[in-house]
Protein backbone atom coordinates (compact mmCIF):
# COMPACT_ATOMS: atom_id res chain seq x y z
CA UNK A 1 0.00 0.00 0.00
CA UNK A 2 1.52 3.66 -0.94
CA UNK A 3 2.47 5.69 2.14
CA UNK A 4 1.26 9.43 1.48
CA UNK A 5 4.18 10.75 4.14
CA UNK A 6 7.28 9.32 4.53
CA UNK A 7 7.27 7.74 7.90
CA UNK A 8 10.43 7.26 11.21
CA UNK A 9 11.41 3.35 11.16
CA UNK A 10 9.51 1.56 14.03
CA UNK A 11 12.74 0.78 16.30
CA UNK A 12 12.05 -0.52 19.42
CA UNK A 13 15.00 -1.44 21.95
CA UNK A 14 17.17 -1.28 18.99
CA UNK A 15 15.24 -3.43 16.61
CA UNK A 16 13.07 -2.21 13.68
CA UNK A 17 9.77 -3.79 13.13
CA UNK A 18 7.48 -3.93 9.86
CA UNK A 19 4.47 -2.96 11.61
CA UNK A 20 3.17 -0.72 14.27
CA UNK A 21 0.44 -2.95 15.23
CA UNK A 22 1.64 -5.19 18.42
CA UNK A 23 -1.01 -8.42 18.56
CA UNK A 24 -1.97 -10.74 21.48
CA UNK A 25 -2.70 -14.86 20.68
CA UNK A 26 -5.36 -15.46 23.63
CA UNK A 27 -8.67 -16.12 23.27
CA UNK A 28 -9.03 -17.60 19.87
CA UNK A 29 -11.55 -19.92 19.19
CA UNK A 30 -8.58 -22.16 17.18
CA UNK A 31 -4.84 -22.12 16.92
CA UNK A 32 -6.11 -21.55 13.20
CA UNK A 33 -8.15 -19.01 13.44
CA UNK A 34 -5.39 -17.20 15.21
CA UNK A 35 -2.33 -17.48 13.43
CA UNK A 36 -5.18 -16.63 10.37
CA UNK A 37 -6.18 -13.05 12.31
CA UNK A 38 -2.68 -12.62 12.94
CA UNK A 39 -1.42 -12.78 9.26
CA UNK A 40 -4.12 -10.61 8.25
CA UNK A 41 -2.89 -8.08 10.90
CA UNK A 42 0.38 -7.89 8.76
CA UNK A 43 1.56 -7.71 12.96
CA UNK A 44 5.25 -8.93 13.60
CA UNK A 45 5.66 -8.88 17.49
CA UNK A 46 3.48 -10.94 18.71
CA UNK A 47 2.60 -11.80 22.57
CA UNK A 48 2.54 -14.98 24.27
CA UNK A 49 1.77 -16.26 28.03
CA UNK A 50 3.86 -18.56 30.11
CA UNK A 51 1.96 -21.09 31.80
CA UNK A 52 1.77 -24.66 33.28
CA UNK A 53 1.98 -27.64 30.94
CA UNK A 54 -0.89 -29.19 31.20
CA UNK A 55 -0.08 -32.70 32.39
CA UNK A 56 -3.37 -34.24 31.99
CA UNK A 57 -3.48 -33.57 28.25
CA UNK A 58 0.08 -34.05 27.43
CA UNK A 59 -0.63 -34.13 23.72
CA UNK A 60 -1.47 -30.64 23.85
CA UNK A 61 1.22 -28.46 22.03
CA UNK A 62 2.16 -25.01 23.29
CA UNK A 63 1.78 -22.38 21.21
CA UNK A 64 5.08 -22.73 19.57
CA UNK A 65 3.49 -25.64 17.89
CA UNK A 66 1.62 -22.81 15.53
CA UNK A 67 3.49 -19.42 15.30
CA UNK A 68 7.09 -20.09 14.20
CA UNK A 69 9.78 -17.96 15.99
CA UNK A 70 10.92 -17.16 12.38
CA UNK A 71 7.98 -15.53 11.05
CA UNK A 72 6.71 -13.65 14.67
CA UNK A 73 8.83 -11.87 16.95
CA UNK A 74 7.04 -13.49 20.31
CA UNK A 75 6.92 -11.16 22.94
CA UNK A 76 6.72 -13.28 26.26
CA UNK A 77 4.04 -11.39 28.90
CA UNK A 78 3.95 -11.34 32.47
CA UNK A 79 -0.09 -11.43 32.45
CA UNK A 80 -1.94 -12.55 35.22
CA UNK A 81 1.10 -11.51 38.08
CA UNK A 82 0.31 -9.36 40.95
CA UNK A 83 3.55 -9.14 42.55
CA UNK A 84 6.99 -8.16 41.56
CA UNK A 85 8.32 -11.58 42.50
CA UNK A 86 5.66 -13.40 40.54
CA UNK A 87 6.65 -11.12 37.45
CA UNK A 88 10.42 -11.53 37.93
CA UNK A 89 9.62 -15.52 38.52
CA UNK A 90 7.58 -15.48 34.72
CA UNK A 91 9.69 -12.91 32.97
CA UNK A 92 12.19 -15.64 33.63
CA UNK A 93 10.43 -18.60 32.69
CA UNK A 94 9.97 -16.45 29.50
CA UNK A 95 13.54 -15.62 28.87
CA UNK A 96 14.70 -19.31 29.39
CA UNK A 97 12.48 -20.84 26.57
CA UNK A 98 15.09 -19.59 24.83
CA UNK A 99 13.70 -17.02 22.03
CA UNK A 100 14.99 -13.39 23.13
CA UNK A 101 15.52 -11.30 26.33
CA UNK A 102 12.62 -9.25 25.57
CA UNK A 103 9.33 -9.43 28.05
CA UNK A 104 6.20 -7.31 28.51
CA UNK A 105 6.28 -6.16 31.73
CA UNK A 106 2.71 -6.48 33.74
CA UNK A 107 2.01 -5.95 37.10
CA UNK A 108 -1.61 -5.77 37.65
CA UNK A 109 -2.85 -4.28 41.20
CA UNK A 110 -6.55 -4.57 40.96
CA UNK A 111 -8.59 -7.47 39.66
CA UNK A 112 -11.90 -6.08 38.68
CA UNK A 113 -10.11 -3.26 36.46
CA UNK A 114 -6.92 -5.18 35.48
CA UNK A 115 -5.18 -1.45 36.37
CA UNK A 116 -1.77 -2.09 37.04
CA UNK A 117 0.44 -1.60 40.44
CA UNK A 118 2.65 1.02 39.26
CA UNK A 119 4.58 0.97 42.33
CA UNK A 120 5.35 -2.69 41.66
CA UNK A 121 5.63 -1.94 37.79
CA UNK A 122 8.75 0.34 38.41
CA UNK A 123 10.21 -1.76 41.09
CA UNK A 124 9.55 -5.09 38.94
CA UNK A 125 11.14 -2.80 35.52
CA UNK A 126 14.27 -2.30 37.46
CA UNK A 127 14.98 -5.00 38.44
CA UNK A 128 14.59 -6.87 34.92
CA UNK A 129 16.64 -4.35 33.40
CA UNK A 130 19.23 -4.95 35.72
CA UNK A 131 19.11 -8.38 35.00
CA UNK A 132 19.93 -7.72 31.13
CA UNK A 133 16.23 -7.58 30.19
CA UNK A 134 14.67 -5.58 27.20
CA UNK A 135 11.61 -4.85 29.22
CA UNK A 136 7.94 -3.10 27.49
CA UNK A 137 6.14 -1.98 30.05
CA UNK A 138 2.78 -1.91 31.05
CA UNK A 139 1.50 1.12 32.72
CA UNK A 140 -1.22 3.43 33.58
CA UNK A 141 -2.13 6.75 31.44
CA UNK A 142 -0.12 8.46 33.66
CA UNK A 143 2.56 10.33 33.01
CA UNK A 144 4.96 10.42 35.86
CA UNK A 145 5.17 6.90 36.25
CA UNK A 146 5.48 6.81 32.20
CA UNK A 147 8.79 9.10 33.09
CA UNK A 148 9.73 7.08 35.77
CA UNK A 149 9.79 3.78 33.67
CA UNK A 150 12.11 5.32 30.89
CA UNK A 151 13.91 6.54 33.33
CA UNK A 152 14.74 2.79 35.11
CA UNK A 153 15.72 1.72 31.21
CA UNK A 154 12.30 0.06 30.05
CA UNK A 155 12.92 0.31 26.33
CA UNK A 156 9.13 1.02 25.44
CA UNK A 157 6.78 2.18 27.82
CA UNK A 158 2.97 0.95 27.54
CA UNK A 159 -0.17 3.16 28.97
CA UNK A 160 -3.29 1.92 28.45
CA UNK A 161 -6.13 3.21 26.44
CA UNK A 162 -8.98 1.63 28.42
CA UNK A 163 -8.95 -1.29 30.70
CA UNK A 164 -7.87 -4.87 29.42
CA UNK A 165 -10.03 -6.44 27.42
CA UNK A 166 -12.88 -3.36 27.86
CA UNK A 167 -13.12 -2.27 24.69
CA UNK A 168 -13.68 1.32 25.72
CA UNK A 169 -10.79 2.69 23.55
CA UNK A 170 -8.91 5.98 24.26
CA UNK A 171 -10.47 7.07 27.63
CA UNK A 172 -8.20 9.68 28.17
CA UNK A 173 -6.24 11.35 25.03
CA UNK A 174 -4.67 14.44 26.45
CA UNK A 175 -2.76 12.11 28.95
CA UNK A 176 -1.82 9.60 25.77
CA UNK A 177 -0.58 12.40 23.87
CA UNK A 178 1.52 14.19 26.70
CA UNK A 179 3.08 10.39 27.59
CA UNK A 180 4.49 10.82 23.76
CA UNK A 181 5.51 14.47 23.98
CA UNK A 182 7.42 13.80 26.89
CA UNK A 183 9.40 10.29 26.38
CA UNK A 184 12.17 9.63 24.19
CA UNK A 185 11.79 5.89 24.58
CA UNK A 186 8.45 4.44 21.85
CA UNK A 187 4.93 4.64 23.16
CA UNK A 188 2.65 2.02 22.82
CA UNK A 189 -0.73 2.16 23.46
CA UNK A 190 -1.48 -1.16 25.10
CA UNK A 191 -5.36 -2.43 26.41
CA UNK A 192 -9.13 -0.96 25.86
CA UNK A 193 -8.75 -0.98 22.21
CA UNK A 194 -12.40 -2.32 21.02
CA UNK A 195 -12.48 -1.63 16.37
CA UNK A 196 -10.73 -0.63 14.33
CA UNK A 197 -12.05 3.67 14.88
CA UNK A 198 -10.27 2.92 18.23
CA UNK A 199 -7.18 1.80 16.84
CA UNK A 200 -7.35 4.80 14.40
CA UNK A 201 -7.61 7.36 17.25
CA UNK A 202 -5.03 5.69 19.05
CA UNK A 203 -2.57 6.27 16.48
CA UNK A 204 -3.81 10.05 15.91
CA UNK A 205 -2.36 10.86 19.02
CA UNK A 206 0.96 10.36 17.53
CA UNK A 207 1.52 7.22 19.48
CA UNK A 208 4.65 4.88 18.25
CA UNK A 209 2.41 1.84 18.08
CA UNK A 210 -0.67 0.15 19.20
CA UNK A 211 -1.05 -3.77 21.33
CA UNK A 212 -4.36 -5.45 21.35
CA UNK A 213 -5.71 -9.01 22.09
CA UNK A 214 -9.08 -9.24 22.46
CA UNK A 215 -10.58 -6.85 19.97
CA UNK A 216 -9.39 -9.62 17.37
CA UNK A 217 -10.25 -12.42 19.05
CA UNK A 218 -13.08 -11.50 20.30
CA UNK A 219 -15.10 -10.11 16.84
CA UNK A 220 -17.30 -12.28 15.29
CA UNK A 221 -14.88 -12.43 12.32
CA UNK A 222 -11.32 -12.42 13.79
CA UNK A 223 -9.58 -12.04 10.80
CA UNK A 224 -11.58 -9.85 9.34
CA UNK A 225 -11.52 -7.89 12.25
CA UNK A 226 -7.72 -7.97 12.41
CA UNK A 227 -7.46 -6.99 8.73
CA UNK A 228 -9.60 -3.68 9.42
CA UNK A 229 -7.09 -2.88 12.72
CA UNK A 230 -4.45 -3.10 10.63
CA UNK A 231 -6.29 -0.56 8.10
CA UNK A 232 -7.08 1.18 11.14
CA UNK A 233 -3.70 1.86 12.57
CA UNK A 234 -2.21 2.79 8.89
CA UNK A 235 -5.05 5.30 8.80
CA UNK A 236 -4.21 6.71 12.22
CA UNK A 237 -1.09 7.09 11.53
CA UNK A 238 -1.03 8.49 7.85
CA UNK A 239 -3.55 11.23 9.43
CA UNK A 240 -1.12 11.91 12.54
CA UNK A 241 1.89 12.62 10.10
CA UNK A 242 -0.43 14.63 7.67
CA UNK A 243 -1.31 17.12 10.62
CA UNK A 244 -4.87 16.84 10.95
CA UNK A 245 -7.16 20.86 10.90
CA UNK A 246 -7.89 22.51 13.54
CA UNK A 247 -11.49 22.01 15.41
CA UNK A 248 -13.47 24.53 15.36
CA UNK A 249 -17.13 25.06 16.95
CA UNK A 250 -18.51 27.12 14.24
CA UNK A 251 -18.89 26.79 10.29
CA UNK A 252 -16.30 27.70 7.80
CA UNK A 253 -17.31 27.44 4.40
CA UNK A 254 -15.47 25.17 1.97
CA UNK A 255 -16.90 27.03 -1.00
CA UNK A 256 -15.50 30.60 -2.04
CA UNK A 257 -17.71 33.68 -0.60
CA UNK A 258 -16.96 35.49 -3.51
CA UNK A 259 -18.83 35.06 -7.18
CA UNK A 260 -22.16 34.44 -5.61
CA UNK A 261 -25.52 35.48 -8.04
CA UNK A 262 -27.19 39.00 -8.29
CA UNK A 263 -24.48 40.56 -6.14
CA UNK A 264 -23.64 44.51 -6.86
CA UNK A 265 -20.18 45.17 -6.74
CA UNK A 266 -19.80 47.83 -4.22
CA UNK B 1 -1.93 -26.78 53.90
CA UNK B 2 0.46 -26.86 51.31
CA UNK B 3 3.68 -27.29 53.73
CA UNK B 4 2.80 -30.06 56.22
CA UNK B 5 1.77 -32.25 53.48
CA UNK B 6 4.48 -31.63 51.49
CA UNK B 7 6.89 -32.19 54.56
CA UNK B 8 4.78 -35.45 55.58
CA UNK B 9 5.70 -36.69 52.08
CA UNK B 10 9.20 -35.52 52.32
CA UNK B 11 9.59 -37.62 55.30
CA UNK B 12 7.92 -40.64 54.24
CA UNK B 13 8.91 -40.27 50.79
CA UNK B 14 12.60 -40.93 52.02
CA UNK B 15 11.79 -43.87 53.67
CA UNK B 16 9.96 -45.69 50.62
CA UNK B 17 12.48 -44.44 48.34
CA UNK B 18 15.00 -46.69 49.72
CA UNK B 19 13.12 -49.70 49.66
CA UNK B 20 10.75 -49.39 46.37
CA UNK B 21 13.58 -46.90 44.53
CA UNK B 22 10.87 -44.95 43.89
CA UNK B 23 10.48 -41.20 44.67
CA UNK B 24 7.74 -38.48 45.34
CA UNK B 25 7.68 -35.49 43.77
CA UNK B 26 5.19 -32.41 42.88
CA UNK B 27 4.63 -32.06 39.17
CA UNK B 28 2.95 -28.40 38.24
CA UNK B 29 1.17 -29.21 41.75
CA UNK B 30 0.12 -32.41 41.76
CA UNK B 31 1.82 -35.15 43.16
CA UNK B 32 3.32 -38.28 41.64
CA UNK B 33 5.72 -41.22 42.21
CA UNK B 34 7.69 -42.02 40.08
CA UNK B 35 10.94 -44.22 39.88
CA UNK B 36 13.94 -43.17 41.08
CA UNK B 37 17.43 -42.65 39.01
CA UNK B 38 15.50 -39.98 36.50
CA UNK B 39 17.18 -37.15 35.27
CA UNK B 40 14.77 -34.16 34.31
CA UNK B 41 14.98 -35.08 30.75
CA UNK B 42 14.00 -38.62 31.30
CA UNK B 43 10.86 -37.40 33.34
CA UNK B 44 10.26 -35.40 30.44
CA UNK B 45 10.73 -38.18 28.33
CA UNK B 46 8.26 -40.52 30.43
CA UNK B 47 5.32 -37.39 30.15
CA UNK B 48 5.68 -37.17 26.56
CA UNK B 49 6.78 -33.81 26.68
CA UNK B 50 9.46 -32.84 24.25
CA UNK B 51 12.72 -30.57 26.41
CA UNK B 52 12.88 -28.09 23.41
CA UNK B 53 9.00 -27.15 24.02
CA UNK B 54 9.28 -26.90 27.81
CA UNK B 55 10.62 -24.59 30.69
CA UNK B 56 11.92 -26.31 33.54
CA UNK B 57 11.41 -25.12 37.00
CA UNK B 58 13.03 -27.66 40.03
CA UNK B 59 12.77 -25.75 43.75
CA UNK B 60 12.03 -22.39 42.41
CA UNK B 61 15.52 -22.73 40.51
CA UNK B 62 15.39 -22.26 36.43
CA UNK B 63 17.10 -25.35 34.63
CA UNK B 64 19.28 -24.91 31.85
CA UNK B 65 18.23 -26.80 28.65
CA UNK B 66 22.20 -28.70 28.46
CA UNK B 67 21.62 -29.96 32.22
CA UNK B 68 18.12 -31.58 32.08
CA UNK B 69 19.97 -34.53 31.36
CA UNK B 70 22.47 -34.68 33.84
CA UNK B 71 20.28 -32.89 37.08
CA UNK B 72 18.50 -35.89 39.05
CA UNK B 73 14.80 -36.17 40.20
CA UNK B 74 14.92 -36.52 43.99
CA UNK B 75 12.57 -37.27 46.28
CA UNK B 76 10.59 -34.08 47.91
CA UNK B 77 11.60 -31.98 43.85
CA UNK B 78 9.18 -29.60 43.35
CA UNK B 79 8.84 -29.12 39.90
CA UNK B 80 6.76 -26.19 37.15
CA UNK B 81 6.88 -27.53 33.79
CA UNK B 82 5.53 -24.15 31.64
CA UNK B 83 5.42 -23.80 28.25
CA UNK B 84 4.25 -20.77 25.93
CA UNK B 85 0.24 -20.34 25.66
CA UNK B 86 -1.84 -17.48 23.87
CA UNK B 87 -2.17 -14.16 25.49
CA UNK B 88 -2.34 -10.74 25.21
Amino acid sequence: MTSGHPDQPFVIGGRTFASRLIVGTGKYRTNGEMVAAIRASAAEMVTVAVRRVDLDRSREEGILHHLDPAEFFLLPNTAGCYTVDDALRYARLGRAAGLNEWVKLEVIGDERTLLPDTAATLEAAAELVADGFKVMAYTNDDLVTALRLEDAGCVSVMPLASPIGSGLGVVNPYYIREIKRRLTVPVIVDAGVGTASDACVTMEQGVDGVLMNTAIAAASDPVGMALAMRLGVQAGREAFLAGRMPAREIAVPSSPAAGMLDRETP
Amino acid sequence: MRSSGERGVNEGGEAASAATGRVSIVLNGERRVVGSGLSVAGLLRKLGLEPGMVVVERNRAILARDTLGTVPVEDGDRFELVHFVGGG
